[in-house]
């Protein structure tokens, strides 16, 4: 076990929930990826877009930022200091599938691992509850059957 | 001021998703791979970040209101269905088969690829058909 690659899990968590923590304090809102682009992009409400612009720029500036420093507080797996965005798992064509899979599911299930996995739990919602129990075993389930049942792939 | 806001909860979002390593898919199908050479990372990650948000939430709901505007906006729905359910099934093997889920996928813009980019507009277009369900 890597206990350096946990703390910087552990790190990026605690960060992750003051992100939380810092939009539902100011402007009173739950910090969920899907739903925060996904309005934007679709519904675009008038008062309501700015600041989810903004977030979405801050969210893509992170890893930039880690990047300029440096790159020694990313957490690839597998790779030297200095790597912060790993490499996609797969081609085009698979991408397209699992793309379609995340839009549809967390649109249809009103949330994804940051709005049910980090604020609804938090809130301790039951529907957050089972939304998450329910991805992560689809999940793990999925990676079973690719790699050990087809042998390969992602 | 809403912006600016915004964008400080968007910035400490991409921060801790970066630190935490979960900009790296391999890192993320490593911690589902319970078969395989399990990754425990995302376990700490969410840990630590549920931990804060709980302990967070808890903290300023005291103040009764948010900073901008009258109210906190919270989800208010407690029923179990089928969409629900369904819908994180969908989103779960999506995500078992990528590694990406909605906020590293666009974290992970500064990296740009063709599967990446591919992933992004097939998102979009599963958010398009769920409104029309």
């Amino acid at each position: 076990m890597e206990w350096s690659a946990s703390l910087h899990g552990l790190a990026g968590g605690v960060l992750i929930g003051l992100s939380a923590t810092w939009l539902m304090g100011s402007l009173g809102r739950i910090a969920g990826i899907s739903g925060i682009l996904s309005s934007l992009v679709f519904e675009r409400p008038r008062g309501d877009s700015a600041w989810r612009l903004t977030f979405l720029l801050g969210l893509i500036s992170g890893p930039l930022l880690v990047m300029a420093l440096g790159g020694g507080l990313g957490n690839v797996a597998g790779q030297g200091a200095g790597a912060v965005i790993g490499d996609p798992a797969g081609g085009v064509g698979l991408m397209v599938v699992a793309g379609l899979l995340v839009g549809l599911g967390t649109g249809i299930g009103s949330g994804c691992t940051s709005g049910h996995g980090v604020c609804g739990l938090s809130r301790l919602s039951p529907r957050s509850l089972m939304a998450t129990l329910t991805f992560l075993i689809m999940a793990m389930v999925t990676v079973y059957v690719v790699r050990h049942l087809l042998g390969g792939g992602a | 001021m809403k912006a600016a806001m915004g964008y400080l909860a968007g910035l400490l979002f991409g921060l801790g998703l970066a630190i935490s390593g979960m900009t790296d898919p391999a890192r993320v199908l490593g911690f589902l791979d319970i078969a395989g050479a399990w990754d425990p990372t995302l376990m700490f990650v969410l840990g630590g970040a549920v931990v804060t948000t709980f302990i967070g939430y808890r903290l300023v709901w005291r103040r009764g209101a948010p900073l901008v505007g009258k109210a906190f906006q919270l989800p208010s729905r407690r029923d179990i269905d089928a969409r629900l359910l369904g819908g994180a099934a969908l989103f779960g093997i999506g995500w078992g088969l990528s590694g990406y889920c909605p906020g590293p996928a666009f974290a992970s813009i500064g990296g740009l690829s063709a599967p990446l980019a591919a992933m992004l507009v097939a998102m979009l277009a599963g958010w398009y058909l769920a409104r029309r369900w």
